[in-house]
């Protein structure tokens, strides 16, 4: 019963590659119509059933895989981001002349990857829902081939540091699998905390820094963010919203388990080795991300190296440790994905067949020409910035709380910082929007009737978070207190 | 349930007029002044007796019972003053822009009346979490007025002002979340109440830099004199409206933030830091006026007088005397009236001449008769002079303060001559001299209207100031209990 999502979402992929298989040489459209009612069913079904299957109590199945309120939560922001991705890219792929059915399939695929993630406290189970989501993710970056090498070269780039990445995960299991003995979480935490065993210290330390080196590369923190931007820009503006959502939400579950692991066997004040390095990883981000988005033109490198400095944030709130930490990292995670989809959401519709609506001069008067879409950017980039009446700020506060109750005030202190810095580039962009626009040349490209409805969902879930957060703090603390 | 509608009937009304503006420019003003004539009209049924703890009218209503957050509201005779303040300039600008903004006019008069709802709500919020909230939230419709329709360097200026303030504001979060936390540790529940906070216990360490944080919010806003450099481009760039708004109400949240928040809840460090804040508002003084006094560009010469008059709130607030508060709350109202009347005529002049430069305007007097005459009042307002509201404010203030600290007074008091040299200075270079050869149009009814309306209010201010110290001494005498002061 507990693996219905992971199946429905599974055999929804399944179902569209059997789909396009079965109709063959048929009119492109109506296949990918198809592909894209099959998948949108899929994801709305999953969604159902994980929302129905969450707050049972704690079930394992099979050592992989445990069923807890991180995976009921986490999993269904995977699932409504998945979802919410597929809605918005229905009219932007209907412009293109790409092969939709395969487009769907893989992001189907790399869904049921994600919510694996969501579910495993096992190495093997992070290394398996890790492959799967970054192969589909190869795929779907070098999906459309009409305008150019762009999105192929972001590809390409992701290949190789993933793979690279990859290989360093993997190899941290092997190295940690031979010094404790175990790949289970919290039977390894236990195992560490008993003492290592003698000489294979050097070997456990490397294994767990190889792991961390290859979440941190997921996550796109600092150092590992090289691929960040160029991949953000490079590949389809849905891909890019999947990538920055779904496969980030499966990651930061697994982290929140190994954090949570090793925060009950050190206390995270006595500075234990894993929260310092991800306290530096987490300043790193912040301060890089926030600089370096200063300099950048083109929206989607900035949205890219904003979310780098979002991980950071999102970091902070995971170190925090107590009793407000992790609730306020998962909160900031849903914040962070509704405002993030509902961004790529604005650019995606924006994109033309011939060009993505990356550069900033796309945006220029934007207010005055289309200005639904141009509130919904206006607040999703507010969110970013934490301005209030927005789910970001109440995230933001949360995070603060959290971060103060922790005592963790250097890192307060380069957040704030890393907050103002964002402020100048998030308001840029509005200042961009309401600039006085130029004569219009193109026609403007419509909305479409699913990507309307997903962006007003996420709208409103990002204003009613903001305004009204305190039914969403009860749902998440009776999901994660237990 | 009054105090909700205060702020809500603002918001509905800007909600009303962005489309109404759409149809016909008429009907967005004509919303805007309904929706804030009805607010006022509120605000006085306001006017009455004072309760226990000295509060007209409270409202509470749960935000996030999780966290101790919620909608609390709360008015007593300084918020009182403050609102009445707010909704009557806010009435004015709106009849002061009437001519002068033509584009998008519906959206400029949302986000007239959501800046006049968020002001409204920071003097009314007794929730600290609220209270950062409606502060952040003035913020954005006010870089929309400016960086829509300011003058040349409108995005910069919008720009400057928005970090500014945000980054204090950070700061300021910081301070309340962690009175928070204190509060939680201290009781074991948590609770963002002003009520509750103010008797949470602090070690003196913990408590200055708290205290810290919340002052650089307000000394950004004030402005205190180091922070204060967003504050010319800001005024000087705003549409006209803009500026009355910004120099009349949005300083005013400042002083109102040291007085209703920074030392009710922090009273040990503040008499520490009151030396400090003392010296800094006479140099504020000082450093306004001779800055003002330099400037050739009208509207920023205006501004910088806001930074020598706000010196005097800061002097008077951290004296911390009945005298000296009451001369603060006086010389707020004063400023706002003065500085904003001031910023009407700069506007009208630049509406007329398109330029603000005090170089090219000469000799205009024997052209503009009237607005001659109004500007010559409204500068002998601005330097103090006797039966005008801020000499009363100004010397209220300074025998406030010179009990406690006679040097920094003595500072200050020197400020008035300053003042007196850059008000006469502006006046005589702009509007006497060899008549100007131009033709230009005279205050219009209208406009003579909205300066009459400011010039009667400062001449009652200045003349019978009583019913005001009535309706505020009640709400500044607890003030003065909670943080033990001299009443």
């Amino acid at each position: 019963m507990v693996l219905l999502p992971l199946g429905i979402t599974a055999a929804s992929a399944l179902a569209v590659m059997l789909a396009a298989a079965v109709r063959g040489p048929t009119p492109r459209a109506a296949t990918g119509r198809a592909a894209e009612a099959l998948s949108v069913l899929g994801l709305a079904a999953a969604l159902g059933s994980q929302l129905a299957v969450a707050g049972a109590a704690p079930r394992r199945v099979t050592p992989l895989f445990v069923f807890d309120g991180v995976s009921s939560i986490l999993g269904a922001v995977v699932l409504a981001s998945a979802l919410a991705v597929v809605l918005l890219a229905s009219a932007y792929l209907r412009r293109l002349d790409e092969p939709w059915e395969e487009i769907y399939a893989l992001l189907l695929l790399g869904t049921a990857g994600a919510l694996a993630l969501t579910s495993s406290d096992h190495l093997v189970g992070l290394v398996l829902g890790l492959e799967t989501l970054s192969v589909s993710l190869y795929g779907l970056v070098a999906s459309v081939r009409t305008r150019g090498d762009e999105a192929l070269e972001a590809a390409m780039k992701y290949l190789v540091l993933a793979g690279a990445a990859s290989a360093f995960l993997l190899f941290g299991v092997a190295l940690l699998y031979a010094s404790v003995g175990t790949l289970e979480l919290p039977a390894l935490t236990a195992e560490l905390s008993a003492g290592t065993p003698a000489g294979s210290e050097l070997v456990t330390v490397a294994g767990l820094a190889f792991v961390l080196v290859g979440i941190g590369f997921k996550l796109a923190l600092v150092p590992f963010h090289l691929w960040t931007p160029d991949v953000y820009q490079g590949a389809p503006a849905p891909i890019t919203a999947f990538v920055a959502t779904v496969s980030k939400g499966g990651v930061v579950a697994f982290l929140l388990r190994l954090v949570a692991a090793a925060g009950a066997v050190a206390r995270p004040e006595d500075g234990e080795g894993l929260f310092v390095v991800l306290a530096l990883l987490a300043g790193a981000s912040i301060l890089v991300g926030n600089l370096l988005a200063l300099l950048q033109r083109d929206v989607k490198r900035l949205l890219a190296y904003s979310s780098i400095a979002h991980l950071g944030y999102l970091l902070v709130a995971l170190l925090a440790g107590g009793e407000l930490g992790p609730r306020a990292a998962v909160f900031y995670l849903i914040a962070y994905a509704v405002t993030i989809l509902l961004a790529f959401g604005v650019v995606t519709i924006l994109s033309r067949a011939e060009q993505e609506a990356g550069d900033l001069d796309a945006y220029r008067g934007l207010f005055w020409r289309r200005p639904i879409l141009a509130s919904a950017m206006a607040a999703a980039v507010f969110s970013l910035a934490g301005i209030p009446l927005t789910a970001g700020f109440v995230a933001k506060l949360y995070l603060l709380l959290a971060a103060l109750d922790g005592s963790r005030f250097g890192l307060v202190g380069i957040l704030v910082v890393g907050s103002v810095l964002g402020l100048y580039y998030y308001l840029r962009v509005v200042v961009a929007m309401l600039a006085t626009p130029e004569p219009e040349t193109a026609a403007s490209e419509p909305v479409g009737a699913s990507g309307g409805v997903a962006l007003a969902g996420l709208g409103a879930v990002l204003i009613w978070i903001g305004v009204a957060p305190s039914a969403w703090l009860r749902i998440l603390g009776i999901w994660l207190g237990g | 349930m009054k105090l909700v509608a205060l702020v809500l009937v603002p918001l509905l009304g800007g909600l009303l007029a962005w489309p109404l503006g759409r149809r016909r420019t008429e009907w967005a003003r004509i919303a805007a002044v309904l929706a804030l004539g009805v607010d006022l009209a509120l605000a006085l049924s306001l006017l009455g007796p004072a309760g226990p703890g000295g509060w007209l009218a409270t409202f509470e209503l749960p935000w996030i019972p999780s966290l101790g957050i919620g909608l609390r509201l709360g008015l007593d005779g300084l918020s009182l003053v403050l609102v009445l303040l707010t909704l009557l300039v806010g009435l004015l600008a709106v009849f002061a822009s009437w001519s002068e903004i033509r584009e998008r006019v519906g959206f400029f008069h949302f986000n007239l009346c959501w800046v006049l709802a968020g002001i409204l709500g920071v003097f009314l919020a007794l929730d600290l979490v609220l209270f950062y909230f409606l502060w952040e939230l003035m913020l954005v419709p006010m870089v929309f007025l400016i960086a829509l329709w300011g003058h040349e360097r409108k995005t910069y200026a919008a720009i400057k002002f928005f970090l500014y303030t945000q980054a204090s504001g950070l700061l300021m979060l910081l301070a309340i979340l962690g009175l928070g936390l204190a509060h939680q540790r201290a009781a074991g529940s948590w609770s963002f109440a002003y009520g509750d906070l103010l008797g949470v216990s602090l070690e003196p360490t913990l408590a200055l830099w708290l205290m810290l944080g919340f002052f650089a919010a307000f000394a950004v806003k004030l402005p205190v004199v180091v922070l204060h450099t967003w504050l010319p481009d800001a005024h000087s760039q705003a549409p006209t409206a803009g500026s009355m708004v910004l120099a009349a109400l949005l300083l005013k949240t400042g002083a109102y933030g040291l007085l209703r928040f920074a030392i009710p809840l922090f009273p040990d460090a503040s008499v520490r830091f009151a030396p400090v804040a003392m010296v800094l508002g006479a140099i504020g003084v000082i450093y306004g006026a001779v800055l003002a006094f330099a400037q050739t560009d009208l509207k920023r010469l205006v501004a910088y007088t806001s930074v020598s008059h706000l010196g005097f709130v800061l002097l008077g607030i951290y004296a911390w005397t009945s005298f000296s508060l009451t001369g603060t709350v006086l010389q707020m109202v004063a400023h706002g009236l003065s500085t904003g009347a001031l910023f009407v005529l700069a506007g009208a002049l630049y509406e007329r001449t398109h330029t603000r430069d005090l170089e090219r305007l000469r000799g205009l007097a024997p052209v503009v008769p009237r607005m001659g005459a109004a500007a010559l009042f409204f500068a002998l307002a601005s330097l103090g002079l006797p039966g005008l509201g801020n000499f009363v404010a100004e010397f209220l203030v300074l025998v406030g303060a010179w009990e406690v600290r006679p040097i920094p007074t003595t500072i200050a008091a020197l400020g008035l001559v300053a003042a007196t040299l850059y008000s006469l200075r502006f006046f005589q270079r702009a509007f006497h001299g060899p008549a100007a050869e131009a033709e230009l149009a005279d205050l219009r009814p209208r406009e003579l209207t909205v300066l009459g309306a400011m010039g009667v209010a400062l001449l009652w201010l200045g003349l019978a100031p009583q019913p005001l110290f009535e309706v505020v001494a009640p709400a500044l005498d607890v003030l003065l209990r909670t943080a033990g002061g001299t009443p």
